[in-house]
């Protein structure tokens, strides 16, 4: 039985077909947002694939020559707008760092807890289309049930649900209101089982593991080489993470918390955990790496935002202001890299002596890693593309600008 | 190692190569000449103790004042900068690379100022280098794909130059 099974198995690859061109998107589902994907296939098996992006081009960085700093944040809401909140701190952070400034304590410890809700959230997202994108529906209604609270938090806190513009270079808009700690406490005790159900429902499920174990395997030196960053450059078992390895100005941030960089380095995850272990079929770098990784990094922001709410709440003195609308920037560039949800954001601002920007040049993290596709994708089955992109979790606002 | 240190192990190999540096810059950076840069790019890479085996993004800025007399005021001549950002996960530590281009090939305005291509050092150059011929109107020597990757093929000019005017339609659709 089982050697029957192996030789239909060799005879469905080896029978060669005619070849085909097929356009994966620019309006396909799976695809993430407005992503085409031309496959040269040859019956299932996928020979070539060449990404087409560009068609959510909005000159993102030449409208940034026309703003001040401040009020280009609301534009970097919709770079990745399902991590907004980490978009606002990468741009706050690296205007902070052309102006040489540092903010208070409190707003630091703010700024975490804010940052980390946002990272689960967009995990959250990434796993719930994860498995939408491989056929089931449920993780998606469960995933975004658990999201949508987050985002209540953020309505409460800032008034907006998607684009928030809440942290400001120099400070935040306001304070937190009354008791909103303690509904994110609320929020973090209630959801603390629904991760043993989501790991139920997917990690461990043979059906999933049978759609990504093994599937669109990213080395090592390649995920470096094509600058891969974030949880895709993680699952291939390189331990980086700008939290902190960045720069001086990020990893000041999470100074005196405690928690871990989730990597599987050597082949093997941290396992003071209570989730499912890693199934044999499954190789570092495969999209079922790439899942558990964001899986597991949802439970180590989970402790960041109950250290943050701890530390604020001993922290002395006042949230800081943000900076003037038409605060002028010095000559220099300023470059910074912060680790967003989905891989290290860059951005750079060249000043010139006068509140607008010269140039400001975006580096998106989905870039990067979608350009490895190519490389991945090549000799997968049609229907494996979908997970492999899903795992890569791409969001297109990000990768156009 | 700082911009310095790695300066100074630059300075032995590719002396007539290096034309500028400012260490004290928030980000320091060092500028090379273009001609030089795949193989300065291959020994960064290469050298045990320099090992900058990431390329984080290949960037340009346009130093061109469209208003007259705003550029009588301005200290530079009109150039073009390309930035490359570097780090190393093994030696973690970070260099700015930069190379200095005349605006036009010759001064003659409409041809792409050229600079050999990186992306066979490392492969995000692939595509942020498609993305500064996009934008910016570099033309990259050596690049296996060299097409503009944001825009749509039969696109006119370099949105990123500052001197750029928008089409004013673009097949029937107005675009002002």
């Amino acid at each position: 039985m089982q050697a029957e099974r192996a030789q239909s198995d060799t005879v469905e690859f080896d029978v060669r077909t005619d070849e085909m061109l097929i356009n994966m998107g620019p309006q396909h589902p799976s695809t993430h947002g407005v992503l085409r994907v031309v496959l040269r296939t040859d019956g299932e098996v996928v020979s070539e694939v060449t990404p087409h992006i560009g068609y959510l081009h909005r000159s993102a960085e030449k409208i940034a020559e026309k703003l001040t700093v401040r009020q280009y944040l609301p534009y970097t809401d919709r770079l990745d707008y399902l991590a907004a909140m980490n978009m606002n701190l990468g741009w706050a952070l690296t205007v902070e760092k052309l102006l040489g400034q540092r903010v208070s304590e409190k707003t630091r410890h703010l700024r975490v807890i804010v940052a980390e809700l946002n990272r689960i959230a967009s995990h959250l997202v990434a796993a719930g289309c994860f498995g939408l994108d491989l056929g089931s529906f449920t993780p998606f209604m469960w995933t975004f049930r658990e999201r949508e609270k987050i985002v209540d938090l953020f309505e409460e806190i800032c008034g907006a649900r998607l684009t928030y513009s809440y942290l400001l270079p120099g400070g935040v808009t306001a304070g937190p209101p009354d008791g909103w700690f303690g509904r994110c406490e609320a929020f973090l005790d209630q959801f603390d089982p629904v991760i043993d159900e989501l790991h139920a429902l997917l990690t461990s499920n043979a059906i999933f593991i049978k759609r990504t174990a093994d599937i669109g395997v990213l080395p090592p030196e390649m995920a470096i080489d094509y600058g891969c960053t974030g949880p895709v450059l993680r699952a291939s078992g390189v331990d980086w993470d700008l939290r902190r390895d960045g720069e001086p100005i990020c990893t000041e941030m999470y100074d005196g918390y405690t928690w871990q960089v989730i990597a599987p380095t050597g082949g093997r995850y941290p396992d003071d955990h209570p989730y499912p272990p890693v199934p044999p079929e499954a190789v570092v770098g495969d999209s079922w790496h790439r899942f558990y990784v964001r899986m597991l990094e949802v439970v180590q922001s989970m402790y960041l935002v109950r250290q943050g709410i701890e530390k604020y709440s001993a922290a002395d003195g006042e949230l800081d202001k943000p900076i003037k609308i038409k605060e002028k920037l010095p000559k220099g560039e300023a470059y910074l890299e912060t680790e967003a949800p989905k891989g290290q954001m860059g951005f750079m601002i060249v000043g010139d002596g006068s509140a607008v920007p010269w140039r400001v040049r975006i580096r998106s993290s989905s870039f990067c890693n979608i350009s490895a596709l190519p490389e991945i994708c090549r000799g997968v089955l049609i229907a494996d593309m979908s997970a492999i992109l899903a795992s890569l979790d791409i969001v297109l606002g990000e990768i156009d600008r | 190692m700082n911009a310095r240190n790695i300066y100074d192990l630059l300075l032995q190999p590719f002396r007539p190569w290096l034309t500028g540096h400012d260490f004290e810059a928030i980000d320091p950076w060092i500028e090379v000449g273009g001609e030089g840069l795949p193989e300065i790019a291959r020994f960064l890479r290469d050298q045990d103790e320099l090992a900058f085996d990431v390329l984080h993004c290949v960037t340009a800025v346009d130093y061109f004042e469209p208003d007259e007399k705003k550029a009588a005021k301005v200290q530079w001549q009109p150039h073009l900068e390309l930035i490359y950002h570097l780090s190393s996960t093994k030696r973690r530590h970070r260099l700015v690379l930069k190379v200095k281009l005349p605006r036009w090939k010759g001064d003659r305005p409409g041809e792409l100022p050229e600079v050999p291509s990186v992306s066979g050092v490392w492969s995000t150059a692939d595509w942020h280098e498609r993305e500064v011929f996009d934008l910016m109107g570099v033309r990259f020597p050596g690049h296996p794909d060299p097409r503009r990757i944001l825009c749509p093929e039969d696109w006119e000019g370099h949105p990123l130059r500052k001197d750029y005017q928008m089409p004013a339609e673009y097949h029937g659709i107005p675009a002002k």
